[in-house]
């Protein structure tokens, strides 16, 4: 099988590139019909630990999914720095390891490194996390795949809105880039749906992963009052532990983090990449072309829900279940003006209704009116 | 809970200088050890992290935070013997050695905590000392960890010891010159190698500070650095016991302004204050510096004096 493996590859490549259809071609090259479907070897890389409750969690759960359909071979890389290592790798699973679609999964691994993977090997297959490629500058053996998950996290909010005494919520988040934006404002919005009263405290650690400063940061929101917290740093585990540990309430982040915090746990905005992988997977195993520029929510199993945790009332079971209803319906909007941003400005103008796709949200830049916090 | 508005931000600094300065505490002052016998043992960041790895895995194996402490403390005095028994033949460089040691530790740690990120361990136990207070944020605050009074305590300790004891003593001589050591028939490599392993140990307690109580997981970014800003605190220090303990509070202190100032309001310009203990750092040894006598306290045969 070993042997077979690079012809198989590159027959394989050969159809997907030329875009002829692999299921006339193939058969020819091989002694059993069957092993032509087959004989997939994809590459996962991390950017930290795999088992981190966190990011990296996510995909490796998703990669786990994949592993499990019939002539797959998963090979994956954890703690790869986003620097000329990755290149390494990539070019180890492909040259060794004989795969012919990667899946870098942290978003500074995209330019310069997989773009240059991307031209040294034009018959591979590399779709990045995120939402960097872009058409006609990018190569069309690169792509991206990314997941709308404000919508969860204005769900997260809901929760905590009903669960918050205090009428203060805390976020700790790493970086004021437009994503965590979007998550920070999602939240708080959420919460304000259930009581406009609501604020919510964020505090910026300045890193994605920097333990002790996340466990300074929810101590420090919890001190001024918050009772319920969230977060988007790449690993929630130090916060949620955390958090709990002083009584408050937790809502999660990427991964279920609930076995950290059985009693404080509300829900979770999780990734569902399982889904993701297994469409590449399916259309690179029969020859169809890679989607490049791949994204879906809620509603299309991008992103899914934790199970309510014992903090959640039956009132606020409620209001989730119809809200998560008219999300996967389609007919939900969380940035629906007017919505004033924090320093008094016009965030979204009155009567203009911004769908979980609207590109201006790609490059939020602002906190909405009730997030006690500053982007710079 | 209510929120205690700007008072948030003394409490937090006092807070964080206990919460955060543990580690720092007990790595500088395990190298003040190391050093005041005349070596530099770089490699500390790398026992703090094993140490941590070490502490936690046996947490969760054997179900006891303290067995874990011992297990980190042997560990460390494991790598300290090894850098020493490196260090005694000739020609070798301390400092080189030490950075070895920093990434085999790091590597090795990272290698055999793979299976120990996802349980959880149970944790080193604190005291509450904020019971007379009504406040929560207070009573969180008080709530102080038994390693952080250890640590206290054994920087006045080994303040007097270094002055008032035979082994403060030879520790000093040995430190100072090896020819006098030497002629008093002593065998400076077995010093140092001793003392190597004893402030291997402690940094490893440092790490299990980290791992076992804040922020009380293990992770592969649990120390980022803080091994390495030690090694530097013992000489920003002077060397002095207590000098490291005041430095480590102070460290401890300076980090926790960033996230106490976002939390009551005051959010703009965070990395600057993220920057807080660098910057202080700096002021004092500018403040202190003189330009004409050379580092006070530095041990004679240290490889950065000579």
């Amino acid at each position: 099988m070993t042997k077979l493996l690079p012809m198989n590859r590159r027959s394989f490549l050969q159809t997907t590139v030329s875009g002829a259809a692999a299921i006339g071609f193939a058969p020819s090259l091989f002694s059993t019909p069957a092993a032509a479907q087959a004989a997939l070897t994809v590459g996962f890389i991390y950017v930290g630990p795999k088992d981190d409750y966190g990011y990296n969690q996510a995909h490796a759960e998703g990669a786990a999914v994949i592993k499990a359909m019939s002539g797959v071979t998963v090979v994956e890389e954890e703690n790869v720095p986003e620097t000329v290592d990755v290149q390494k790798t990539m070019e180890s699973m492909i040259n060794l390891d004989g795969a012919s679609l990667v899946f870098p999964t942290s978003f500074g691994y995209f330019d310069p490194h997989m773009l240059a993977m991307a031209e040294k090997y034009p018959d591979v297959q590399f779709r990045h996390c995120g939402g960097l490629w872009q058409e006609g500058k990018n190569p069309m053996n690169t792509g991206s795949y990314f997941g709308y998950i404000g919508q969860g996290q204005y769900l997260n909010g809901i929760t905590a809105g009903y669960a918050s005494k205090s009428k203060k919520i805390g976020f700790v988040a790493a970086k004021p880039i437009p994503q965590v934006l979007q998550n920070i404002n999602s939240f708080l919005l959420g919460a304000r749906s259930v009581d406009p009263a609501i604020t919510c405290q964020v505090i910026f650690t300045g890193e994605w992963s920097l333990a002790v400063k996340e466990a300074e940061a929810t101590n420090a929101l919890i001190d001024q009052g918050a009772d319920v917290i969230t977060c988007h740093v790449d690993s929630p585990k130090v916060v949620v532990e955390t958090a709990a540990g002083r009584g408050a309430f937790v809502c999660g982040y990427h991964a279920n983090q609930s076995p950290l915090a059985p009693d404080k746990y509300l829900t979770g905005a999780e990734w569902a990449w399982g889904n993701v992988y297994t469409k590449f997977v399916t259309e690179a195993q029969a020859g169809t072309p890679l989607g490049n520029f791949v994204r879906g929510g809620l509603k299309d199993g991008f992103v899914k829900m934790s199970p309510l945790g014992p903090g959640v009332s039956e009132e606020a079971r409620k209001t989730f279940d119809a809200t998560l209803a008219e999300m996967m319906a389609g007919s939900f909007s969380v940035f629906k003006g007017p919505i004033k941003d924090n320093k008094g400005g016009d965030a979204v103008t009155a009567g203009q209704t911004l769908a979980e796709d609207a590109i201006e949200l790609e490059s939020m830049a602002y906190l909405v009116e009730g997030v006690v916090g500053s982007t710079s | 809970m209510e929120g205690i508005g700007i008072w948030g931000v003394p409490l937090a600094i006092f807070a964080g200088a206990i919460r955060v300065s543990t580690p720092f505490i007990f790595v500088s002052l395990g190298e003040s050890i190391t050093e005041r016998s005349g070596r530099i043992n770089l490699g500390l960041e790398g026992t703090l992290v094993f140490g941590a790895m070490t502490a936690y895995a046996i947490a969760v194996m054997s179900g006891s935070p303290w067995l874990g402490v011992l297990a980190a403390m042997a560990t460390g005095a494991v790598f300290g013997l090894i850098h020493g028994w490196i260090c005694k033949f000739p020609k070798v460089n301390d400092i080189a050695i030490g950075i070895a040691m920093m990434q085999f530790g790091l590597g090795l740690a990272f290698f055999l905590g793979k299976p120990f990120i996802q349980p959880v361990a149970p944790h080193l136990p604190s005291i509450a000392l904020g019971g007379w207070s009504d406040l929560p944020q207070i009573q969180s605050a008080l709530n102080i960890n038994v390693l952080f009074i250890i640590g206290a305590l054994l920087a006045v300790a080994l303040w007097w010891a270094f002055k008032n004891t035979r082994i403060g003593l030879i520790l000093r001589v040995v430190g100072d010159s090896s020819d006098a050591a030497r002629a008093m028939g002593l065998n400076p490599d077995t010093v140092r190698l001793l003392a190597t392993a004893v402030g291997g140990s402690l940094a490893a307690v440092g790490g299990a500070y980290l791992s076992l109580y804040y922020p009380g997981s293990w992770n592969e970014g649990i120390s980022s650095g803080q091994g390495l800003m030690a090694v530097a605190l013992v000489i920003f220090a002077r060397w002095n016991p207590i000098g490291c303990f005041l430095a480590a509070l102070l460290f401890g202190g300076a980090g926790a302004l960033g996230p106490a100032l976002q939390s009551v309001g005051v959010t703009q310009g965070y990395y600057l204050f993220y920057a807080a203990p660098y910057v202080l750092t700096l002021v004092i040894l500018v403040a202190t510096s003189s330009p004409t006598r050379s580092l006070g306290g530095a041990p004679g045969t240290l490889s950065i004096t000579k």
